[in-house]
């Protein structure tokens, strides 16, 4: 019985696996040192995030492991729902088990795992590149907040970078109280002191444009007039726009007077 | 000054929706300038309209004023509705505006033809042609391809747009001659097999010019629109067969006729088709994704599409003697047959079976859904049906049995079909 903790980087989880295969002691389970609970019965290893020992397991990886299947153990990484750390060192130790590529076999339950993890991320990830809704502020920040179901502001941030490149933006996870920030140069995370709270009303009146709010009535009249009456079909529009994004969009707010 | 904007927005707006085109993905137009959007890759809907439609483009016409009369049309010029034109930089503000805000991927921008073919075309390329050079545009552009347009247009508009579409509407010249009189066949495929050229040739210059400029880097597409006409399914999805195989389309988009109007060349109908529209897209997709040539999906003894099943299904029920597949051994194609299992299943299993055996375990965790493929498939030589049934036996179990989920638009008729069966 082995319980590593480690401090909830994903260097320190590499390092955690660097430390089991050191001792050749398996880890039963791998959890987050501010949150782990000792057990009473074996030890616990709490492991010190190591620069190097995390780069010798990465690079091992690289020569295991197609960019796509560790892109998937990163994605795992930042999907945080519980027992995420044991699925991606049960994936490392077999991909380090046999000279074999591993990344197609979905009979091994840790495959299907972190490909299933992966994909839900991937799914969030998308979801808030499409559901972003920047509002323009009187000092030229286009500003948006999130609060996604998992932990997807880092691997957003190179699809708005790519796309905004002579916009200053500003997008902001509510849930996990940091942001990302652009300034027409690079991007950078952020934390605020105060953290705006939540709806899509989050910035005061004072601080947004008449002509921000005019672009959101016109796109919550584009929105209507591009609907086919004749067609409605609430069952497949929930589908697609589950109701607890609709907090993000503006054309699913109450309508504006012009 | 808004006001004003706003009311064109909804007249110009309701006009373009019933182009179902909406796709977004396959340019290859980067962020290199420093300037606004990328459109890399993947497409995005950053909305659903309450018809479940995608919302990824600002999809408007430029005006609706037309001095054609086609019956089908809710811009025809023999139609009571109100007119309205935006001016060129209205486009561009409302494109970038939107834009700057995720609201959209970018624009797609069609128009009523008023003058002729080459001003309105002419009209539609400057707009593109603003957004690139002055507002350093790099988002989707999707023009339409006004029929009639001068060749050199027509080339100009694939420098600055991803996407050059040309809509069929009617699926056969005996359809367009009726509802369409202004209209013909041979002036709206010249500009489609134009579109094929350029395309061609500037795939050809790429090759040996890395500085070659891109030629509508998403492709072409067409709308057909079903239901307005008489063609029956074979001879739309032949149609289409032939469009994606001769003219090398990226995509032909089928739009249920909606009642727009009450013109009398008109057949009556009240609701739009839409299941049967649906039908057509699976059988679409088993043309572009699943290997099916259109001979295998219709025939003339059964010209039309089944509404209460999918077209793989109806194809599998009627050729059992391929059947059953052995998931662990079968090639890929014919896995990719099964009813039930699409392309991502078929390419798990295929992937899983170097490593070990497949059981229905197996499969039951990859997330392969065996409703219906367990007709159709043995795991190691074991079958989960244990009789034998004929097809029409499990055309009823799928529709009828336990656990069976339709659309609630069938419900009602399969109640209907039940009563009476």
């Amino acid at each position: 019985m082995h319980l590593y903790t480690y401090e909830g980087t994903f260097e320190g989880l590499l390092t955690v696996v660097f430390e089991a295969y050191e001792r050749k002691a398996w880890p039963t389970a791998i959890e987050q040192e501010q949150v782990a609970q000792p057990g009473i019965f074996g030890t616990t290893i709490a492991v010190v995030t190591d620069e190097e020992k995390a780069q010798r397991v990465w690079k091992g990886l690289q020569h295991r492991l197609s960019a796509t299947a560790r892109k998937q153990l990163y994605y795992t990484y930042l999907w945080e729902q519980p027992g995420f750390e044991l699925i991606i060192f049960n994936y490392i130790k077999l991909a380090f088990g046999t000279s074999e590529n591993i990344e197609g076999n979905f009979t091994a339950p840790c495959v299907l795992q972190v490909q299933q993890a992966a994909k839900q991320l991937h799914r969030e990830k998308h979801r808030m590149e499409a559901f972003v809704r920047f509002q323009k502020t009187t000092n030229e920040l286009y500003y948006a907040h999130i609060e996604p179901d998992f932990n997807v502001l880092p691997v957003i941030i190179e699809h708005f970078t790519k796309r905004y490149a002579d916009q200053r933006w500003a997008i902001y996870d509510t849930r996990r109280r940091y942001g990302a920030y652009y300034d027409l140069h690079s991007t950078t995370f952020v934390t605020l002191d105060a953290a705006p709270c939540k709806g899509m009303g989050v910035l005061p009146e004072s601080a947004i444009t008449q002509q921000e709010k005019t672009y959101q009535q016109l796109w919550q009249v584009y929105f209507d007039h591009v609907n086919i009456v004749e067609r409605k079909n609430p069952k497949l529009h929930l589908r697609h726009v589950p109701k607890r994004y609709w907090k993000y969009l503006s054309e699913k707010q109450p309508r504006l007077q012009a | 000054m808004d006001d004003r904007i706003t009311e064109k927005l909804k007249i110009l707006a309701d006009a373009a929706k019933y182009d179902v085109s909406c796709s977004s993905s396959g340019g290859k137009r980067k962020n290199e300038n420093k300037g606004l959007g990328n459109a890399e890759g993947m497409g995005i809907c950053h909305s659903y309209t309450e018809d479940g439609r995608c919302v990824s483009l600002l999809k408007i016409l430029l005006t609706n004023h037309c001095i054609f009369d086609c019956a089908y049309c809710v811009t025809r010029k023999s139609n009571d509705i109100k007119r309205a034109a935006f001016t060129m930089q209205e486009v561009v503000d409302l494109t970038i505006n939107f834009y700057r805000r995720n609201y959209i991927e970018g624009l797609f921008l069609s128009s009523g033809i008023f003058s002729n073919a080459d001003y309105t075309m002419e009209r539609l390329v400057r707009i593109a042609k603003k957004l690139r050079q002055e507002e350093k545009f790099n988002g989707y552009i999707h023009l339409k391809t006004i029929p009639g347009a001068s060749e050199e247009l027509i080339k100009e508009a694939g420098l600055y747009a991803d996407r050059l579409s040309v809509n069929i509407e009617l699926p056969s010249e005996k359809s367009l001659i009726a509802l369409a009189p202004e209209k013909n066949y041979s002036e709206i495929l010249l500009p489609m097999n134009n579109i094929k050229q350029q395309l061609v040739q500037a795939k050809e210059e790429k090759k040996l010019f890395k500085s070659a400029p891109a030629f509508a880097p998403a492709g072409q597409s067409t709308q057909l629109i079903v239901g307005a006409s008489a063609e029956n399914d074979q001879q739309i999805l032949q149609l289409s067969s032939q469009l994606y195989k001769d003219y090398s389309l990226k995509r032909v988009y089928y739009s249920g006729y909606v009642p727009v109007s009450s013109d009398s060349r008109l057949p009556i109908i009240t609701e739009p088709p839409i299941i049967r529209e649906n039908r057509i897209y699976q059988a679409d997709w088993l043309m572009r994704f699943y290997g099916f040539d259109v001979k295998e999906i219709l025939d003339d003894s059964n010209p039309h599409l089944d509404l209460d099943i999918d077209p793989k299904l109806s194809w599998a029920l009627r050729n059992r003697h391929v059947f059953p597949v052995e998931l662990n051994t079968a090639d890929y194609e014919m896995v990719l047959r099964v009813p039930g299992i699409g392309v991502k299943s078929a390419k798990k299993i295929v992937s899983a079976r170097r490593f070990a055996s497949l059981n229905y375990e197996h499969l039951r965790q990859m997330g392969v859904v065996l409703k219906r493929a367990k007709y159709f498939i043995t795991c190691q030589q074991k079958s989960l049906q244990p009789y034998d049934f004929d097809s029409q036996r499990i055309r009823n179990k799928i529709l009828f049995g336990d656990g069976a989920v339709r659309s609630p638009l069938l419900t009602q008729q399969l109640d209907l079909f039940r009563q009476v069966g």
